[in-house]
């Protein structure tokens, strides 16, 4: 038995990641994975524009998903540059390691 | 042509001589090089010696140098040929006076007069030819041509030769400007020019220290005496309004005599006779005279006997009016000039150098012009300046001439018997000397005899100023013939060497000598006593000439009781006092020379005091000197450490307490208030600072936490 798959799904996909993002944002000491979260988070948006871009046959949504898949490629080499410099400078690409900006 | 239009022009063509030889006379009269070796037995030799005048090996010269000996004198005479061309012009004239001016020199200063009205003070370049400026512009361009003319002759073997002509032409130019000025402020010009050439010639050798210490004295003590001077120029501008003397003359017309007491003319008065005590050397400011000796004998001729020291006189007479409202300034020229005339002749009595003999005879002289002038009778006084410039440039040229011949020696101790060896040196001095002495018939007895009985019989006069003129006659003709009877006289003193080098003066020293032996006979027939009724009335030509210039109260000063009588009796004794004189001076120099020892020996502290100057010098540089400048510099320098630096120092100390209070203000109340704000900041903001912990995820979290909370309202709303 075939369900068709509505929007509701999409929304559920959608929420799953974020919250996948999320917590993997929040927990993981290595910043590689915290960007692949980052990562994680924006295609859960993109999945929401997309879904309801379909739901309300505007074509908005799509634009605005191939946007946000620009600026996170953007993202990600600009964050993994950073992040090469700093491994290079401090031998770690763990988050809890790098605390010089606190008080 | 129309000479006296041109009249201006008289003093510029000494000038225009003057400014030739300070530009290119270097090169007409190269000066020799000189190495510091050679300089030396130079020096040794100027050290004490008068004109350095050494015979034998002259330095070689460059022959252009005859080029000056036409300029510089020709120059002179140029001005003397124009100065007797507007003097015939003038006596033509209805008015004799006659005005010349350029334009106004000094213009428009506002000035507070006595009255209270304001105002303009103006002094013209302006030029006034009347009967004195006319006499005294013949006396300097006839006299400073042959002293000119001599100078060749006399500077002949001198290095400096172009800048000794130099001098002397600037000072004929300014002699010049000075006599024919038309009002104070461009007399006053001419007085200190006259004093600046004096100066420079007085040092003329400057090499010599004591020739540069005159030259210093000379222009030091002038200038006390032109203080005073040009404060009397100021008081006459307050008082009239004007320097014109045609118009001061105008404006003292109403004004009657201060008989009642010492007032404001008389200030004025004796403020002008101050400045002319500093120039003409009289009591109290005679003393550079003597010492201006330093300078070459020409100089001394020209401008320490015959002409400038007279400028003295020449401004009393010209400001006759002012004087003739001042009788009791007039009674202390004439006192001053009695006492000068006096005093200085007995300093003359001990001197032995040639030339202090003649200084002091000169200052002597002088004070009988002083006498004169205070006791009203003006012509008489320059009657005597005309003569005197003749008699007395005859006898420094004279002994200048005997100088030249004994190579340089000027004590009349080393002299003796010259008589026959220099003979017309030897008789152009005895006719001065018979004039100076007042001997009838030569120019000096007319004007001193003419002077003694003005002291006597003008209601200025009296007896004690006729009785010290008397005296003072006498004593002149013991000095002068002292030293004629010195030099000429007895055996010769000198040294070998000396005695076998004298000889007498080439022609241009002595044409000069000559020509000035005849003024010193016939000057004085110009103004014959009126007693001698029986010359015919050009014999009285020079009162007569001079009277235009003379204010009515003046004139009639000079006029006297006539009483024929009275007159020869005095006359009589004046000249039987000069007989008497040169007869003393005979038989103690020539007959008994072994007397003079003896009575100087015997008698006492007296010629000590006169060798040496009654101690003048002595006690001016203790009272001055020593005293009111030594001792005033030390006044001044308490003065200056006390209150000067202590102001400074006071003011250096206020400042840094000033800023020491500054400091503190701003260090614990500017800083300390920033200070203050700064840890109060950081105080507060100290519980704040441990929320910014460094770690990211800790950020993000709190970030997620506040969009929780964001959502949850929302969705609970």
């Amino acid at each position: 038995m075939l369900y068709p798959i509505t929007t509701i799904h999409y929304v559920i996909l959608s929420a799953a990641l974020l919250l996948i993002g999320t917590v993997g944002f929040l927990t993981r000491r290595n910043i590689v994975i915290i960007l692949m979260s980052i990562e994680l988070i924006l295609n859960a948006v993109n999945i929401n524009l997309v879904a309801f871009s379909e739901r309300f046959q505007a074509m908005e949504g799509q634009i605005f998903a191939i946007f946000v898949i620009a600026v996170a490629v953007a993202e990600a080499a600009v964050g993994l540059g950073i992040l090469i410099a700093l491994f290079r400078n401090r031998e770690t690409v763990a988050s809890d390691e790098i605390d010089l900006l606190k008080w | 042509m129309n000479f006296l239009d041109a009249i201006w022009l008289i003093p510029l063509f000494p000038l225009f001589g003057a400014v030739l030889m300070f530009l290119i006379g270097r090169r007409l009269d190269p000066q020799p090089e000189r190495s510091p070796e050679a300089l030396e037995p130079e020096l040794a030799e100027a050290m004490g010696e008068d004109a350095g005048q050494e015979h034998g090996h002259h330095p070689r010269f460059a022959p252009t140098r005859r080029l000056i000996s036409w300029i510089c004198p020709g120059t002179v005479l140029v001005s003397l040929l124009f100065s007797i061309g507007a003097v015939v012009q003038l006596a033509g004239l209805a008015e004799k006076a006659h005005q010349v001016i350029l334009y106004t020199w000094l213009a428009g200063l506002p000035f507070h007069m006595g009255d209270g009205a304001v105002g303009r003070f103006a002094a013209d370049l302006g030029f006034l030819l009347d009967p004195l400026s006319g006499v005294m512009i013949l006396v300097v361009t006839f006299v400073g041509f042959f002293i000119h003319v001599y100078s060749i002759g006399y500077m002949g073997h001198e290095t400096g030769y172009y800048r000794f002509f130099g001098y002397l032409n600037l000072f004929v130019f300014f002699m010049l400007t000075l006599v024919l000025a038309n009002n104070y402020a461009l007399l006053f010009v001419g007085w200190e020019g006259v004093g600046l050439c004096s100066y420079l010639l007085i040092g003329f050798y400057f090499h010599r220290k004591s020739a540069s210490d005159a030259g210093i004295k000379a222009f030091v003590v002038n200038r006390i005496g032109d203080a005073a001077f040009i404060l009397g120029i100021f008081m006459i501008f307050a008082l009239t309004g004007t320097v014109r003397f045609l118009d001061v003359n105008q404006a003292l017309h109403g004004l009657s005599a201060e008989t009642a007491g010492f007032g404001v003319l008389s200030l004025t008065a004796l403020l002008l006779f101050v400045g002319a005590t500093g120039k003409s050397a009289q009591i109290p400011l005679y003393v550079w005279l003597p010492d201006a000796m330093e300078g070459p004998t020409p100089v001394s001729a020209l401008i320490h006997a015959a002409t400038m020291v007279t400028a003295g006189v020449y401004m009393v007479a010209r400001s006759n009016a002012l004087y003739s409202l001042a009788p009791e300034t007039m009674a202390v020229v004439a006192t001053i000039g009695a006492l000068t005339a006096i005093f200085a002749a007995s300093i003359a009595f001990a001197q032995n150098d040639i030339k202090r003999v003649l200084a002091y005879s000169t200052v002597s002289q002088l004070g009988y012009m002083f006498l004169a002038a205070g006791v009203g009778a003006y012509w008489v006084a320059i009657f005597h300046l005309f003569t005197h410039a003749f008699f007395k440039a005859l006898l420094f040229l004279g002994s200048g001439s005997v100088i030249h011949a004994m190579g340089g020696e000027q004590d009349m101790r080393k002299m003796g018997g010259l008589k026959d060896k220099i003979p017309t040196t030897f008789w152009t001095m005895a006719v001065a000397s018979l004039a100076i002495a007042g001997i009838p018939g030569f120019a000096g007895f007319f004007s001193k005899d003419e002077i003694l009985w003005q002291a006597w019989s003008s209601p200025y006069g009296s007896k004690a100023l006729w009785a010290v003129g008397t005296v003072t006659a006498l004593m002149t003709a013991f000095y002068m013939w002292r030293l004629m009877y010195m030099t000429f006289w007895g055996e010769c003193r000198a040294d070998e060497h000396t005695k076998a080098h004298i000889h007498e003066s080439p022609p241009v020293m002595t044409v000069p000598l000559t020509v000035l032996a005849a003024g010193s006979v016939l000057a004085g027939w110009l103004g014959v006593p009126k007693a001698w009724a029986f010359l015919p009335g050009s014999f009285h030509a020079f009162e007569h000439w001079l009277e235009p210039v003379w204010v009515a109260a003046a004139h009639e000063a000079g006029q006297g009781a006539h009483e024929a009588a009275l007159e020869w009796a005095l006359m009589g004794l004046s000249v039987l006092l000069a007989v008497a004189g040169i007869l003393i001076a005979r038989y103690l120099y020539v007959q008994r020379p072994e007397l003079p020892d003896r009575i100087a020996e015997a008698s006492g502290p007296l010629y000590p005091a006169l060798l040496n100057k009654w101690y003048v010098d002595e006690i001016y540089n203790f009272l001055f000197v020593d005293g009111l400048a030594k001792g005033g510099g030390r006044v001044l320098g308490r003065f200056d450490q006390a209150i000067v630096d202590g102001g400074v120092n006071g003011a250096g100390w206020m400042t840094r307490f000033a800023s020491a209070v500054s400091g503190w203000w701003d260090t614990w109340i500017v800083d300390g208030t920033v200070r203050l704000i700064a840890f109060a900041v950081k105080m507060i903001s100290y519980p704040v600072r441990f929320l910014q912990t460094g770690f990211v995820q800790q950020y993000a979290a709190v970030i997620l936490a506040g969009m929780a909370v964001a959502l949850g309202y929302y969705l609970i709303k």
